[in-house]
């Protein structure tokens, strides 16, 4: 493996102050990514999953700790990470080519190349003939796609994958994970998905990562076998060792559960 | 179906299809009819009984005039000229406070916005002036800005700024917040944010306001053309009340409603295109 993570976290804690009280959210955080790998983060609601994205993406600063992009610390939002979130979020006055260039307009990088780029992405997600449609016209799935293109328009390459399957449909869920981790291998991205689908998490990523809460921690680390992890995500499901694995982490976030209901 | 339907049973369900559909146009347009004849009907029968009960006196016509002698006055004043000052000073005031009420209104939303530090500082003070009754400061203006022009539009400001702004900011506050989330992780600054996602978020809402802001602009100019004016229909109304002509208040009346509902019919289309583009 390569010698410098994409992402490290050294010893993360973030408090979050309200009113009423201050909450540590996230204890301890040691983690490391490396390039081209995928990662996945499993947990009870409430373990601080979509607040590390925040915190990985520049959105928060941490309290105490740090957190290393390429070596690098982490001041603000960089055009090095893309971030995709639980919904599409497009903006419905902007028409779907308007809203692929957003991230463009706003790292001030367009121009007729990089548009052009857009539009070839646009049509390698199967979103040929919507460029000039407006979000509401499309299904979905297709929003969902179109926020991929969005997030990749910039060429990051770290993904922050925030739940972006959790609000589809079954059957569009599925042929939209096989698309972005197709997407992402092909293009050697890394990736950090969030998630409560375990099963999403075992086929899609190469290691993952249980959580605890209240605070936020590191509870265990699973390798996924070589051979689910090269298979598609659909296939994933049906490879021999996948449900042995998927009990052995449901047993380990059940008991953590009990854990929680007995404090 | 397992087999090629045939041609006849094609044709005769999109006859069926269209049929049922010219039904429901029918139905439709018959409904429409009948509330139109219906509201012509009320509005002539309540014309006719007024200058029935005018003419037989059963009501008494110093005060309440009657139908034809209220026509009469709008077509002399029309006629001689008359009207026309009043009119174009009235629509003028209304317009300018109006447009200048909106404007301004947004523009302290936008920069309460911007400040969430202003914006705590003003609110105790939003909160005063939005409960008071603003008419109330007319003599204040007057006293500040002379008996005339500038007096009534600022009348009409102070009603009509206050709202524009909480409804705006209101507006502001409500875009979601997932939409900032997008920019922010491209970096957007707090420019961005408002460029790209606030201001035409809430695009919708401003241009909403401009219809509550029409009928606003009305109140205030016709109340203080009531306080200070020399000319515009409010200031015929109270001359008409003070000289007891009630055929002229009435007359006045009348061409307010007339132009206030074509102004407000303006903003409606001119709503309907903003809105449409989108």
């Amino acid at each position: 493996m390569n010698a410098v993570p994409v992402v490290e976290l050294r010893n993360l804690d973030l408090i979050y102050v309200t009113d009423r009280e201050a909450v540590l959210a996230l204890e301890g955080l040691d983690l490391s990514v490396y390039s081209g790998e995928l990662i996945s983060l499993v947990g009870p609601s409430g373990c601080g999953k979509t607040t590390l994205l925040s915190v990985i993406a520049g959105l928060i600063r941490p309290s105490r700790g740090q957190v290393l992009l390429h070596g690098k610390p982490v001041s603000g939002p960089s055009p090095e990470v893309g971030y995709m979130l639980q919904q599409d979020y497009l903006f419905p006055w902007r028409s779907i080519l308007d809203n692929a260039l957003l991230g463009l307009e706003l790292t001030g990088r367009l121009d007729d190349r990089s548009r052009e780029g857009v539009l070839e992405l646009l049509n390698g997600l199967g979103l040929e003939n919507t460029a000039d449609k407006y979000p509401h016209q499309l299904s979905g799935g297709m929003r969902q796609r179109v926020a991929l293109v969005r997030t990749l328009a910039t060429n990051p390459d770290l993904l922050l994958l925030d739940e972006p399957f959790s609000a589809l449909d079954y059957q569009i869920k599925l042929q939209l994970e096989d698309l972005v981790v197709d997407t992402l291998r092909q293009r050697g991205k890394t990736g950090v998905l969030v998630t409560h689908d375990l099963s999403e998490a075992i086929a899609v990523s190469d290691r993952v990562i249980v959580l605890e809460a209240r605070p936020g921690r590191i509870r265990s680390m699973y390798q996924i076998p070589e051979h689910i992890r090269k298979a598609q995500p659909f296939y994933a499901r049906e490879e021999t060792g996948f449900n042995e694995l998927f009990h052995e982490i449901w047993r380990d976030l059940e008991s953590q559960e009990e854990r929680g209901n007995r404090n | 179906m397992n087999s090629m339907p045939v041609s006849g049973e094609e044709s005769d369900r999109k006859l069926w299809i269209k049929e049922k559909w010219l039904q429901h146009r029918k139905r439709k347009k018959r409904m429409a009819r009948q509330v139109l004849a219906t509201q012509l009907l009320l509005l002539l029968s309540l014309i006719g009984l007024w200058e029935l009960a005018g003419r037989l006196r059963w009501i008494d016509v110093l005060i309440f005039s009657y139908p034809s002698k209220v026509g009469a006055q709008i077509v002399k004043d029309i006629v001689t000229g008359e009207l026309w000052p009043h009119l174009f000073m009235t629509v003028g005031e209304t317009a300018v406070g109006f447009l200048l009420g909106t404007l301004v209104g947004t523009l302290i939303a936008v920069l309460i916005w911007w400040s969430p530090f202003l914006s705590k500082v003003l609110d105790p003070y939003m909160v005063v002036f939005n409960s008071m009754p603003k008419v109330a400061l007319g003599p204040i203006f007057i006293v500040l800005f002379g008996a005339g022009f500038t007096a009534i539009v600022v009348t009409t400001l102070s009603i009509t700024v206050i709202v524009t702004t909480l409804v705006v900011y209101n507006s502001f506050n409500e875009v979601d917040s997932n939409l900032i989330k997008v920019i922010r992780t491209f970096g957007g600054n707090r420019r961005d944010v408002f460029v790209k996602a606030i201001l035409p978020a809430s695009f919708p809402a401003i241009v909403s306001t401009l219809k509550v802001n029409v009928g606003m602009s009305w109140v205030g100019v016709i109340v203080g053309e009531f306080l200070v004016a020399k000319i515009g229909l409010g200031y015929l109304i109270v001359y008409g009340f003070q000289v007891f002509n009630f055929t002229l208040v009435l007359s006045s009346l009348v061409i307010i409603a007339v132009v206030a509902t074509a102004m407000y019919q303006m903003v409606v289309y001119v709503e309907r295109k903003l809105l449409k583009e989108r």
